[in-house]
C-alpha cells in the first residue's frame, strides 16, 4: 500500500512538475469568424514547432469578445496573452500604453510586405502595435444573371444613382427577390459601419474640426433619406434587424440582387458549398456620389499583446507565426488558396495561384487602397477612421446613433426625427466627455 | 435572570451570522453608491474623479430614460394582464376531469422550464421570422402579408414572448388554489340553481383573490428585470422601442463602459423597484392579510 501511494505521489509530482519546467501557456482571445476558427484548427502546426508553448483558446462572438477584452485590459485583469482586436481599438489603446509595440516579430516577418493602408491603421507613430490577421474594405457584390435579365451592365465604378435605379429594377417581391440588401441592425460595427462609409461618399462627416456633431447638416440628411428610401423600395422585409450574417444568408439563398458589404464576404458568396448563387456573382467598387469618395470602409482584425503580459516572447512568436507569409502558405496547402486570410499582404495579391481562384482579389485590393482613414470624407475631420471615429466614446455614441437610424429604417421614426435625436444624443455625450463646451 | 443571560448569549451567538449577512448585503450596495458618485469610464480609467450627483442627473435626463421607464411599465403591466386573464380560464380547464389531464397539464406548464434565451431564439427564428417563420407561413396560407414582428410591433412581440413564458406560472399557482376550493360549497351552489358564471364570480373568484395577488407580486419582481428576451430578439430597438430599464443599464455599462453612470442607473432601478413594490403591497397586499 505504501509503495503504491508513494508511486502515485511520485507520478503526480512528475505530472505537475514536468510542464512547469519550460512550458508556457498562451491564452488567446479571438473572435468566432471563419478565418480565426481555421487558425485554431491549425494550432498543432505551431505547437509542433514550438514544443515549449501550449495554447489555450477563448473564442467569442464579436461583441462579447470586445466586452471581455476591453474590461480585462482596462482593469488590468491579465487574463489574456494575445488579444484579437480591430483597427478601431489599436490607436486608442496604443496611446494609453495598453499594448506592447511589436518590435520583435523576427527577421523574416517582412513588415514592408503589409499593405500600406492596413499597416498605417495598426501603427502609431511608425511603430507596429498589432499584427493584421485579415483585412477588408467594402464593395458591391451583385448577381450577374439578374443583371443580364434586366438588361443592366454594372459599371466598374458605380454611382449611387445607378445602384438605386438598378435595385428598383431588380426587385421582384412576388418572387422573393429584393434589389439590394444592406445592414440595418443597430450597432457601431453593424449599420453604422455601412452608413458612415456611405455618408463619406455623400460628403458628410461625424464631427467638424471643433468636434461639433454634424447630423444637422444636409449631407447627412441626404445620406439617411437615400438609404431609407432605397431600402423601402428595394430592400428585404425585416431589414432593421439584418446585420452582416443575416445579409450573407439572404444573398447566398438568392434573395438579393446586390449587397454592399465587407470584401471578406466575397470568398463566402463564391463558395459553392455555402452559396446557391456561387457562379453568378460579380463585383464592383463601392458606390460614389461623384464627389471623389467611394463608400469604402477599412477594417482589419489584428493580434496584439496587452501590456503586462508576462509571456511576451511566446506571444510574439505566436503572432509572428499566425500573421506570416508562411501561415498563408500553410492554409493554402491544407485548405486551398481561396481560404487564405485576405487583405493584409501585398505578396498575396501578386501570387498568380491566389489570383486564379479569387476573382475578387483585384477589387479587394483596389477597395482597400481607396479607403483613407486619415482623410475619410471630402471635408476635413479631426478624427482617424473611415467608418468610425477612433475615440473611446465612439462605441457608445455610434451604437445610440445606430439605434436611431434603425428606427428610421423600420418606419418607427422619420429621417428628420432620427437625425435630430442623433444630433442631440451625440452632443450630449461629447459635452460629457469634454470635447465641446 | 437566567432568561436574560440566555438572551444575551443567544444574541452573541447570532452575531456572526447577522454580520455576515449584513456584509453580504451592504458591501455591494456601498460599492455601487461609491461608484455612482465618480466620473469613471473603463476606457479612460486613469482619470476618474468625484462628481457628486452628476451621474444621477445625467442618467435621469437621458432622453432614453423616460422611454425605458414607460416600456418597463408597459411590459410588466401587459404581461401581468395576459397571464392572469388567460391563466384563470386555463386553470379552470385543467381543473376539470378530462382524459389525459396529467399530460395536458405538463404541456401547459412546459414553457416555464425553457430558458429565456432559448425561448427568445425559438420565437425569433422559428415563429416570428417574417420570411421563414411559422406565423409568416400561416399568413401566406390565407393570403395575408406576414407581420414583420420585430420591425413593426417590437414591444408587442417581446410582450408575447415573455407572457408565453410566464403564463404557465400563473396557471400553476391558480390551479393549485382551485384544487383547494371547497367542493361542498360548489355543490351547494349548484343545488341552489346558481349558474356556472355566478358560481365563478361569487365563489371561485374571491377564492382566487389571494393566489392572484401572489402571482402579481412574484411576476412583477421578475418582470422588472426582463433582459434576455430583449437582448436576443431586438437588442433594445428599433430605436428605443424595446429598451427597458434593465437593458438601458446594460447598454450604459457594457457598450459605453461608463461605470459611474451604470451604477447610478442601477441605484435608480432599485428605487423604482421599491416604489413599485410599495404600491403593489399597498394595493393588493391587503388581500394577503384576510
Amino acid at each position: 500500500m505504501k509503495h503504491v501511494l508513494s508511486a502515485l505521489l511520485g507520478a503526480a509530482t512528475l505530472l505537475g512538475a514536468a510542464p512547469s519546467i519550460a512550458q508556457t501557456t498562451l491564452t488567446i482571445a479571438t473572435v468566432n469568424n471563419g478565418d480565426m476558427i481555421r487558425m485554431q484548427g491549425l494550432t498543432n502546426e505551431f505547437t509542433a514547432k514550438n514544443p515549449e508553448i501550449s495554447v489555450k483558446w477563448v473564442t467569442l462572438e464579436e461583441n462579447v469578445l470586445r466586452q471581455r477584452v476591453t474590461t480585462d485590459i482596462a482593469t488590468k485583469g491579465g487574463q489574456f496573452d494575445v488579444l484579437t482586436i480591430g483597427t478601431y481599438e489599436v490607436p486608442i489603446w496604443a496611446k494609453k500604453n495598453w499594448l506592447i509595440p511589436l518590435d520583435n516579430l523576427g527577421a523574416d516577418y517582412d513588415t514592408a510586405d503589409l499593405l500600406p493602408k492596413i499597416r498605417d491603421a495598426v501603427s502609431v507613430s511608425g511603430k507596429l502595435y498589432a499584427a493584421p490577421f485579415y483585412g477588408e474594405s467594402s464593395m458591391v457584390m451583385y448577381r450577374t444573371d439578374l443583371f443580364q435579365k434586366a438588361g443592366l451592365t454594372m459599371p466598374e465604378k458605380p454611382t449611387w444613382d445607378f445602384v438605386i435605379d438598378a435595385a428598383k429594377k431588380l426587385t421582384d417581391k412576388s418572387a422573393g427577390v429584393y434589389g439590394i440588401c444592406l445592414r440595418g441592425k443597430a450597432g457601431w460595427g453593424e449599420n453604422m459601419a455601412f452608413l458612415t462609409a456611405m455618408s463619406n461618399s455623400f460628403g458628410a462627416r461625424w464631427f467638424d474640426e471643433k468636434w461639433q456633431p454634424q447630423f444637422d447638416k444636409p449631407e447627412w440628411k441626404k445620406t439617411l433619406s437615400t438609404y431609407v428610401d432605397l431600402m423601402k423600395a428595394a430592400g428585404p422585409p425585416g431589414a432593421s434587424s439584418n446585420g452582416f450574417n443575416e445579409n450573407l444568408a439572404l444573398f447566398n439563398s438568392g434573395k438579393c440582387g446586390m449587397w454592399i458589404d465587407a470584401t471578406v464576404a466575397a470568398s463566402f458568396v463564391t463558395n459553392p458549398k455555402d452559396s446557391t448563387v456561387a457562379d453568378k456573382v460579380g463585383f464592383a467598387l463601392a458606390p460614389n456620389a461623384g464627389l471623389g469618395k467611394n463608400a469604402n470602409w477599412l477594417w482589419a482584425w489584428n493580434l496584439a499583446i496587452p501590456a503586462g503580459s508576462k509571456k511576451t516572447a511566446a506571444a510574439e512568436k505566436f503572432i509572428a507565426w499566425a500573421t506570416s507569409k508562411d501561415y498563408t502558405q500553410l492554409v493554402a496547402k491544407k485548405e486551398g488558396w481561396a481560404n487564405v486570410p485576405p487583405g493584409t499582404r501585398t505578396s498575396l495579391y501578386q501570387n498568380p495561384e491566389y489570383l486564379k481562384v479569387a476573382p475578387f482579389a483585384k477589387l479587394t485590393l483596389a477597395s482597400i487602397d481607396a479607403a483613407d482613414p486619415n482623410k475619410p470624407s471630402v471635408q476635413p475631420v479631426p478624427y482617424v477612421g473611415v467608418q468610425y471615429a477612433a475615440i473611446p466614446e465612439f462605441q457608445g455614441i455610434g451604437t445610440s446613433v445606430g439605434q436611431q437610424f434603425s428606427a428610421a429604417l423600420s418606419g418607427a421614426s422619420t429621417v428628420d426625427a432620427a437625425l435630430a435625436a442623433a444630433q442631440s444624443a451625440t452632443e450630449r455625450e461629447m459635452k460629457r466627455a469634454g470635447y465641446i463646451k | 435572570m437566567a432568561t436574560q443571560q440566555t438572551q444575551v448569549l443567544g444574541r452573541a451567538l447570532l452575531t456572526p451570522a447577522v454580520a455576515l449577512l449584513f456584509i453580504w448585503m451592504i458591501v455591494p450596495l456601498a460599492m455601487t453608491i461609491y461608484f455612482s458618485t465618480l466620473h469613471y469610464s473603463l476606457l479612460d480609467s486613469e482619470t476618474w474623479s468625484f462628481v457628486g450627483l452628476e451621474n444621477f442627473r445625467y442618467f435621469l435626463t437621458d432622453p432614453a430614460f423616460l422611454t425605458a421607464l414607460r416600456n418597463t411599465l408597459v411590459l410588466v403591466g401587459s404581461v401581468l394582464a395576459i397571464t392572469i386573464l388567460l391563466g384563470t380560464p386555463l386553470a379552470l380547464l385543467l381543473d376539470q376531469q378530462v382524459i389525459g389531464r396529467s399530460i395536458v397539464r405538463l404541456m401547459v406548464i412546459a414553457p416555464f422550464f425553457v430558458m429565456p434565451t432559448v425561448s427568445a431564439l425559438v420565437w425569433k427564428n422559428l415563429l416570428m421570422h417574417p420570411v421563414s417563420g411559422l406565423f409568416a407561413w400561416l399568413a401566406t396560407l390565407v393570403g395575408a402579408t406576414p407581420i414583420d414582428w420585430f420591425n413593426d410591433a417590437p414591444l408587442l412581440a417581446v410582450i408575447l414572448i415573455v407572457a408565453w413564458q410566464w403564463l404557465p406560472f400563473a396557471t400553476l399557482i391558480l390551479l393549485t388554489a382551485l384544487q383547494s376550493q371547497d367542493e361542498e360549497q360548489k355543490e351547494a351552489a349548484e343545488m341552489d340553481g346558481a349558474s356556472a358564471l355566478s358560481t365563478f364570480i361569487y365563489l371561485t373568484l374571491p377564492h382566487l383573490a389571494r393566489p392572484i395577488t401572489v402571482v402579481i407580486l412574484i411576476e412583477t419582481i421578475f418582470l422588472l428585470t426582463v433582459f434576455a428576451e430583449i437582448f436576443v430578439t431586438t437588442g433594445g430597438g428599433p430605436g428605443l422601442q424595446t429598451t427597458n430599464i434593465a437593458f438601458l443599464i446594460y447598454s450604459q455599462a457594457l457598450i459605453q463602459y461608463d461605470i459611474g453612470n451604470a451604477s447610478a442607473g442601477g441605484l435608480v432601478a432599485v428605487v423604482i423597484a421599491n416604489i413599485v413594490a410599495f404600491f403593489l403591497v399597498r394595493i393588493v397586499g391587503r388581500n394577503l392579510e384576510a
